[in-house]
């Protein structure tokens, strides 16, 4: 199972209002929890998503405890010209993950 | 709310007085001369008028029902896989008039709760004292893009028994070996939580011996589920590489279909299913939202102990229809929920508070023939939901002869659970 999922269209007329969508497997332990014995249940999180378009970052969102797990993040951008779109993750514990997918503009 | 009950209650006990002419015996002529009216006639009305009877032989009681017969949705994913006849789960209401109920077979239209009546599509009404709504649920036609009511004659539900189930199973019937069969789950709550993964075990049964190159796809916008483990491994061990489920942490959300090209669309992906069975988001039947006892959740608000609505007085809510907490919505559940219902109505009607109920539930799922398993739990109020107090899930791991126990409890179970509605 991946763990990063994102959905970009393939191709697009160069304009054009596309939509992103992006879906990454995480626990998002809050760090306020408690196991029976007390001891508090570690933060684990992610902490921010970068979307770069060839190269140029185009979106970022810092995340908190408060997001569910398993982030579903969705936004929407114009398209100018082909290339490739670069996610990133960073998190907790050194969590990092990355993935790329690429567009067409006509 | 309290206060306005307690008001009309009052109000009630007045009017009889003018014709009694003695003040304490009154809340014992209203009793005698109480109507009460149930609309829908599934497992929760069609018990809870019976229980009203039988607590109270003096009740006026009338069911209203537009449809004939019922056709029950326990055991129907069995008849989507040739293993059961649509008969078979097929009940009438020629019992339930026999109890003395007023059995009227039309459409309730509307509710007017100042007047206390229920008007028919022909105009005529129809005066209760208390009024039970047990419409279960209603199909949202709205809620996913593509999937209108006319999309399912191309995509059948099939999660209201009777032709959408026959038409389920012809799609099944008639497609060629190597299909995909896409079942769509929508988030919660909806009526029978594991009934889509029993329908993928059952449909799986049948694949296997008849179409065995084909593979059932659950597309699904919940991550976890009821009886999970169970499933999953009846999965390995039954239909290996047959089933696959995408959660929806994994993008199994369905958000739109094409009906014309029989395409599901998730957040992640696009399927083209031989056979798509898509089940949409529920609400309360339409006659809860027509009462004004539905809020804005599409469910109805109940009290936990009397099944009063929370919107409106003089009216109970029980089944399907009602905002129960921890209780899965199952016809279990609004049988049980339409006995204790009736009991609370009867000491409403004669002044006393009602008792504290304490509901069984059973949900059984055969995952092929002679292996089932069940969820059995006790129901009790807490603060002001139903929580469970008390849930056996049947054992992981388990011998053949043990699954084949409950496949014989889950029959026994549909005989009891249909005598005490309809037989």
């Amino acid at each position: 199972m991946p763990s990063a999922l994102i959905n970009v269209p393939a191709r697009a007329k160069r304009g054009d209002v596309i939509e992103i969508k992006t879906l990454m497997s995480h626990i998002m332990e809050t760090g306020y929890r408690h196991i029976a014995s007390g001891e508090v249940v570690p933060r684990d999180i992610i902490t921010s998503f970068t979307c770069r378009y060839n190269g140029t970052e185009i979106f970022r969102a810092d995340l908190y405890p408060a997001i569910a797990a398993n982030p579903f993040i969705t936004f929407f951008t114009t398209v100018t010209e082909s290339g490739k779109f670069e996610f990133e993750w960073i998190g907790d514990r050194g969590f990092s993950e990355t993935a790329s997918a690429s567009i067409l503009v006509e | 709310m309290a206060v306005t009950r307690r008001l009309t209650r009052r109000d009630v006990v007045r009017g009889a007085a003018v014709v009694a002419a003695a003040t304490l015996a009154c809340p014992a002529f209203a009793q005698s001369a109480a109507r009460v009216a149930v609309i829908g006639g599934g497992f929760g009305g069609a018990a809870c008028a019976r229980a009203l009877r039988r607590l109270d032989a003096t009740l006026q009681v009338t069911l209203i029902e537009p449809n004939t017969t019922f056709t029950a949705c326990p055991l129907s994913n069995e008849v989507i896989a040739g293993l059961r006849e649509l008969p078979q789960q097929t009940f009438t209401y020629d019992k339930v008039a026999a109890d003395g109920i007023v059995v009227v077979a039309q459409a309730a239209k509307r509710v007017d709760a100042q007047a206390r009546t229920i008007g028919f599509g022909d105009d005529t009404t129809l005066s209760y004292d208390r009024l039970v709504l047990a419409p279960g649920i209603e199909l949202r036609f709205d809620a996913l893009p593509g999937y209108d009511e006319a999309a399912s004659a191309q995509m059948p539900h099939a999660w209201k028994a009777g032709e959408q189930t026959m038409l389920l199973r012809r799609q099944l019937e008639a497609m060629d070996d190597g299909g995909l069969v896409v079942i769509a789950v929508p988030a919660a709550p909806l009526r029978c939580p594991p009934a889509p993964y029993e329908r993928a075990s059952l449909i799986a049964h049948y694949l296997k011996a008849r179409k065995p190159r084909s593979k059932v796809l659950v597309l699904d916008a919940k991550d976890t589920y009821s009886q999970q483990k169970l499933f999953e491994n009846a999965w390995k061990e039954l239909y290996p590489g047959m089933i696959e489920r995408v959660a929806l942490s994994q993008g199994g959300r369905v958000t739109s279909v094409n009906p014309a090209t029989n395409e599901i669309v998730t957040d992640f992906g696009n399927y083209t299913a031989a056979v798509a069975n898509v089940i949409p988001p529920q609400k309360a039947g339409r006659i809860a939202e027509i009462a004004g006892a539905a809020d804005h959740t599409g469910w109805c608000p109940i009290d936990p102990v009397s099944f009063a609505s929370k919107l409106v007085p003089n009216v109970y809510v029980i089944g399907d229809a009602c905002i129960a907490g921890g209780i899965p919505k199952s016809a279990s559940a609004a049988s049980a929920q339409g006995k204790a219902c009736a009991a609370a109505i009867v000491n409403a009607l004669a002044g006393k508070a009602p008792d504290t109920p304490r509901l069984d539930g059973a949900c059984y799922n055969t995952v092929a023939p002679g292996y089932a398993f069940s969820l059995k739990g006790i129901y009790q109020p807490k603060q002001d939901q139903y929580a469970e107090s008390e849930v056996t899930t049947s054992p992981v791991e388990a011998s053949r002869e043990v699954r084949q126990r409950e496949a014989e409890q889950a029959l026994e179970w549909f005989k009891t659970i249909t005598g005490d509605a309809f037989g």
